[in-house]
């Protein structure tokens, strides 16, 4: 862009843009440090001593809740809405780029599976597995809640990538005498794989923090942020916060090794 | 025009000889898209048109009974409470979407308009999505320590001396609820806008400049016209989020504001799923609604 001196309008905008980064992390970290209150702190600062009471008392059985369990369940659902969104969404973008009957029909249902208000699918899971007579469990009614926020938007990200995808690759490898299957294996997965990638990541957080669809679906066992959103209402020790902080530090762990997966698989595309 | 017509069939019979080897074009595009629609049909359509199925039901303490009456509807929308709480619900949508649409463009055009290195354009982009693929809740209740009586800007003003008593409206009031608000969905209004913004050919901006406008003009009379789709995509995230919101106003309200989603938390969790569905009914009218609206301005699909 313009190379001359920077504006007013920059650095005006610069230090609008780090208080908003400020307003994004500011709260995240007080309860960062909040979860090293000492024993006898509460869940406000000032911080009287320091300590991992709190760490250890999450390994402890508590009165309330189980985290562990339901640790290992938000884990679990996490990756199998990750592999059926990735798939799904993959199938599906393939498909939109052919004109089939009904493929608007079928965008704008997954374009409404967004803006349905969450509470209202899980109403309508519970209600239709109740009449039903099956039992919801995290392992299937919650499953489904989770699919119907994580595929619309692996669906629109498969979407816009097909969008800008040239044909003529496949093309070149057709005319090369590629069969469909080796064009799909060796030219087109290699070039839309940091986006698959990208679009687990989606699945996967979005699946691992969610709660307002999960509420009717999840049926006996917890998920994890039902288990957190339980705490908020009847915990008042820094438990809550030393939750808080691994979980997070958890989501980071994640995003942090999908990025520097899409950054490798990136560059080796650009030596190979 | 006969041979025309003939040579026009002869490639599309080899077009088919091709395809046809195995599966033709289209059968392959069906299965492609079956699991989308079987999934969505199932765990979307299906569960609605059962919410409008029971909305006609009776209801006890124990159970539903198949009927058709219509008493759930004319109990919720003749009900006072009813009408205040979705004043309330839109209100807290009006604010956010304000707000969120102020800070998202100021930022997107930050991004796209005064960040130099595509690198760096992409990591301050990546800084400002991470916190949204952690807990809404943790990022919620994160807001106690920081607004409550004895938390931090309490504590700050305190010691400054600028109030002599802790501020009591910080929390636990609507103030908080829009705050957390805008803290949980500003991103999603700032990805949206920064996707057209960086669509924009910048040569666009040098023939503005090029014609004598000055860059307050540029900007009202080139840029902000050509980030209307992303305002509008932004508009529709933000908006059925917040009308679809319980858990923060729950949980900043600390119970004392409502809202639509709250209200049929609440009759769910006392088994009324008829009066639940009845609300669920009307909260979804008005939520595709508001969308089908914004949609008159914007092609999704052209934007993606």
């Amino acid at each position: 862009m313009q190379r001359e001196a920077r504006s007013r309008e920059f650095y005006a905008l610069t230090i609008f843009f780090a208080l908003f980064v400020v307003f994004l992390y500011g709260p995240l970290s007080a309860i960062l440090i909040l979860s090293f209150q000492g024993p006898n702190g509460g869940l406000t600062f000032p911080l009287n001593g320091v300590s991992f009471r709190w760490f250890a008392n999450l390994l402890e059985t508590q009165a309330v809740g189980d985290f562990g369990g339901s640790f290992r369940r938000s884990l679990a659902l996490g990756l199998m809405v990750t592999t059926t969104t990735v798939v799904v969404s993959l199938l599906a973008g393939l498909a939109f780029r052919r004109r089939f009957v009904g493929a608007t029909a079928l965008f704008y249902l997954a374009v409404a599976s967004l803006v349905v208000p969450s509470i209202i699918i899980s109403l309508g899971i519970g209600v239709v597995f109740q009449q039903m007579g099956l039992q919801p469990a995290w392992y299937s009614s919650a499953l489904g809640a989770h699919l119907t926020w994580t595929l619309p938007f692996g669906v629109l990200i498969m979407f816009a990538v097909f969008n800008r995808f040239s044909p003529a690759y496949e093309e070149a490898a057709r005319d090369l005498g590629a069969s469909s299957w080796q064009t799909f294996r060796h030219v087109l997965l290699p070039i839309i794989a940091p986006s698959l990638i990208g679009v687990g990541l989606f699945g996967f957080t979005l699946s691992y923090d969610e709660f307002a669809r999960t509420l009717l679906a999840a049926g006996t066992y917890n998920t994890l942020p039902l288990e957190i959103y339980a705490m908020t209402t009847n915990v008042t020790t820094p438990v809550l916060y030393a939750l808080g902080t691994v979980t997070t530090a958890f989501s980071f762990l994640v995003i942090l090794a999908t990025l520097l997966l899409i950054l490798r698989l990136n560059r080796r595309r650009l030596k190979g | 025009m006969a041979t025309l017509a003939s040579s026009h069939t002869d490639t599309a019979d080899s077009a088919q000889a091709r395809a046809g080897r195995r599966f033709p074009a289209a059968l392959i595009a069906y299965l492609q898209a079956a699991p989308l629609a079987l999934i969505l049909c199932s765990f979307l359509l299906l569960p609605i048109l059962m919410i409008g199925t029971v909305s006609f039901w009776d209801y006890d303490f124990a159970a539903m009974y198949p009927d058709f009456v219509t008493f759930n509807y004319t109990e919720t929308l003749g009900s006072w409470v009813t009408w205040k709480t979705y004043l309330n619900t839109l209100k807290f949508a009006f604010l956010v979407w304000g707000i969120t649409l102020f800070i998202g463009f100021w930022v997107a055009y930050f991004l796209a308009f005064h960040v130099r290195s595509s690198a760096m354009q992409m990591v301050l982009f990546l800084v400002c999505t991470v916190p949204f693929l952690t807990s809404n809740i943790i990022r919620m209740i994160s807001w106690i320590p920081v607004l409550g009586r004895n938390g931090l800007i309490n504590s700050a003003l305190l010691n400054a001396g600028v109030v002599s008593e802790p501020v009591e409206w910080l929390l636990y009031s609507d103030f908080a609820v829009v705050l957390a608000m805008v803290h949980l969905y500003t991103l999603f209004m700032v990805t949206p806008i920064f996707n057209t913004l960086m669509r924009i050919d910048k040569t666009l901006i040098e023939a503005a400049r090029d014609a004598g406008a000055s860059s307050w003009q540029t900007l009202l009379n080139v840029v902000l016209p050509l980030a209307k789709p992303g305002m509008a995509i932004g508009t529709i995230f933000v908006v059925t989020l917040v009308m679809a919101d319980f858990s923060t106003v729950q949980v900043m309200s600390g119970g004392q504001s409502a809202s639509v989603a709250l209200m049929m938390k609440n009759q769910m969790s006392l088994l009324q799923y008829p009066a639940a569905a009845a609300n669920a009914v009307i909260l979804l009218a008005l939520v595709l609604l508001m969308v089908a609206g914004i949609l008159r301005i914007v092609d999704i699909r052209k934007e993606l």
